[in-house]
């Protein structure tokens, strides 16, 4: 396990080291010069010279290269050109935001997703797994633009049971923070109970259909045995799996619930720097983003071998 | 010739001279066999149906603007009532379909062609072409889909077209991985081993007896995959990224009613449902496609 885990966090290195030089050829991929883009076609000869100098490019390649790594290697992630404010500062301010988005809303879908999942396994090809899997279907068909537009109408502007799109952080009141979190988290939970319910119902109707099971129902083990410690422990790595997989698409999908509840998180500063072609903004953001969905896919493999001690990362 | 016999050569003659099931034959009675693959395809069938005939169905202009008749809530002259500027929304709907739809489908096969020929390569030539390009596969797969979009809009600038690529660009990965894995599969079967034994070019077993294997899991993800690219592009347009107005895209279209959600709901409602049963229907097809041709991938 110790030889495994060295040799993922010396590919993680590699990979985020690939990450960033990619981040760093974004700003070079632009058509025509990224400065004018950033100001426009009415900018003067002035004003591009000194953003194309504030954005390292009037410097040889290599140069600009060495520099932006050295930079990153000791945190500097640059100044955004609209506010001019440090990225890394406003990364910092965001990005609790977003994490909690993701974390709450991934728990509550495992929560929600996997007894849901073992009843339709169990009440296979039977009204009960109908109606779960058509409701999984419908999960994963919904946009999360219109589901988030939906709650908003109905529990906020007619039913006024929770507050609209603004946004008090949890030292300034925690009880409303912790309120104003529940349409977002519950619309980004949507599909992703429908992904882990549909999930967990293939893999458990894989497994009570294991001799294993027979034998064990045949020796009388109980059935909550027979189903907690039989048939899920084995059914839970594609779980795993596609929890991951999840989690690390909810770090890019968060973009759109951010943009419908007004949460400051990630994606919003992400999406307002795409906006303005605020160059070191998007680089900082997809960066921190790329390296935090790295980390979830080391996490992931990781607890394939907590889970599941057949697979022993040899 | 006694009668058994003659049955037995017709039976012989009808077994030998049967063609072999094609690919599509498969397709197609699986997909008749599902009952909800079946409505998925009607609806989409009649959504498609609508696109090419909006302008004989609606007499109104999807882009024209008619204050007159501004913020109408549903009624016979306008079935899904009017938005801001007076257009009738069920005419956006339908030309709505003719953005909506095309984007969808010219991303999905972007991803799919890309993806495709990556996997291929990958998987066919192995070694170091392989680990190079499965090792570009990984570090594209550190960009969750929607934020690698959001970055190839970041490059190319705000457009439709852009949105197309960048929908396609964020595809790239899972094409790659599933035509790779079936390739380095397919190319060990005995009849890749006996073509090149008898001097058959590396490029022709690889477009003959390798690709035909990759079809089948590629139309499935494939048709799997198009409910998310048509998901992703209106989510851009949503954002503001995308179609720009008056452009009747769903995705715009909702963005659009969100500032009337409380009052005239309908605004962003019907574009919201276009999409909800488009997806849905391709779900539906895309379910019972796997079902049919590869059961292994069920979920």
């Amino acid at each position: 396990m110790g030889r495994y885990l060295a040799r993922r966090i010396i590919y993680l290195v590699v990979q985020v080291f690939c990450v960033a030089t990619i981040v760093f050829l974004l700003l070079r991929l632009v058509p025509g010069d990224p400065a004018r883009a950033v100001l426009g076609e009415n900018a003067t000869g002035e004003q591009v010279a000194t953003v194309r100098h504030q954005l390292g490019l009037d410097r040889p390649l290599l140069i600009q290269y060495g520099r932006w790594m050295g930079h990153i290697v000791r945190g500097d992630f640059g100044a955004s050109i609209l506010s001019g404010r440090p990225v890394l500062t406003d990364v910092r301010q965001r990005i609790g935001n977003t994490i909690e988005l993701i974390v709450l809303s991934t728990f509550i879908s495992l929560l929600v997703g996997i007894p849901l999942g073992i009843i339709a396994a169990l009440r296979a090809n039977r009204t009960e797994d109908y109606t779960l899997s058509s409701a999984a279907m419908l999960g994963l068909s919904l946009p999360s633009f219109v589901v988030g537009s939906v709650l908003l109408l109905i529990f906020a502007l007619k039913l006024h049971w929770l507050p609209p799109s603004q946004f008090v952080s949890w030292q300034e009141n925690p009880g409303q923070h912790i309120t104003l979190l529940v349409l977002p988290v519950v619309t980004l939970a949507a599909s992703t109970t429908a992904v882990i319910l549909r999930m967990t119902r293939s893999a458990m109707l894989e497994v009570i259909r294991q001799d294993y099971i027979r034998t064990a129902r045949a020796k009388g083990l109980g059935e909550r045995v027979i189903l907690l410690r039989h048939a899920l422990r084995n059914a839970v790595n594609p779980v795993v799996s596609v929890t991951g997989l999840e989690l690390a698409s909810l770090l890019g999908g968060t973009v759109i619930v951010e943009t419908i509840y007004g949460w400051p998180g990630l994606s919003s500063l992400l999406l307002s720097g795409v906006r303005s072609r605020d160059y070191p903004v998007v680089q900082g953001v997809v960066l921190v983003i790329a390296v935090l969905t790295i980390l979830i896919n080391l996490l992931v493999d990781l607890a394939y071998g907590v889970l599941d001690p057949r697979i022993r990362h040899e | 010739m006694p009668t058994a016999a003659r049955a037995q050569d017709a039976l012989a003659e009808a077994v030998f001279t049967r063609r072999p099931r094609s690919f599509m034959y498969d397709a197609w009675r699986g997909l008749l066999r599902s009952r909800s693959a079946i409505a998925g395809g009607v609806v989409l069938a009649l959504l498609i149906l609508l696109a090419i005939i909006a302008p004989l169905i609606s007499s109104y202009d999807p882009t024209a603007v008619a204050l007159r008749t501004r913020l109408q809530p549903p009624s016979a002259s306008h079935f899904f009532g009017t938005d801001e500027f007076g257009r009738d929304i069920l005419t956006r709907v339908f030309y709505g379909a003719r953005i909506s739809l095309p984007v969808g489908l010219i991303a999905l096969a972007i991803g799919v062609s890309l993806g495709t020929l990556v996997g291929l390569i990958a998987g066919f030539y192995g070694k170091a072409v392989d680990a190079l390009l499965m090792w570009m596969v990984d570090v594209l797969l550190a960009f969750p889909g929607l934020l690698l979009a959001l970055l190839v809009v970041a490059i190319l600038g705000v457009d439709l077209r852009n949105v197309m690529i960048a929908v396609g660009v964020s595809m790239i990965p899972r094409f790659a991985r599933l035509v790779r894995g079936t390739v380095l599969s397919a190319k060990e079967n005995l009849y890749v081993d006996a073509a090149r034994a008898i001097g058959v070019p590396e490029r022709r077993i690889l477009v003959r007896h390798v690709l035909p294997n990759v079809i089948s899991p590629v139309i499935v993800l494939g048709t799997l995959s198009l409910g998310v690219t048509i998901l992703t592009a209106a989510g851009l347009s949503f954002v503001g990224l995308g179609a720009k107005p008056p452009s009747p895209e769903w995705g715009a279209m909702i963005a659009e009613g969100r500032q009337f959600l409380q009052r005239q709901w309908w605004i962003g409602t019907f574009p919201g449902v276009a999409i909800l049963l488009t997806v849905l229907a391709v779900n539906l097809i895309g379910d019972g496609l796997r079902d049919a041709l590869d059961p292994r991938m069920r979920v």
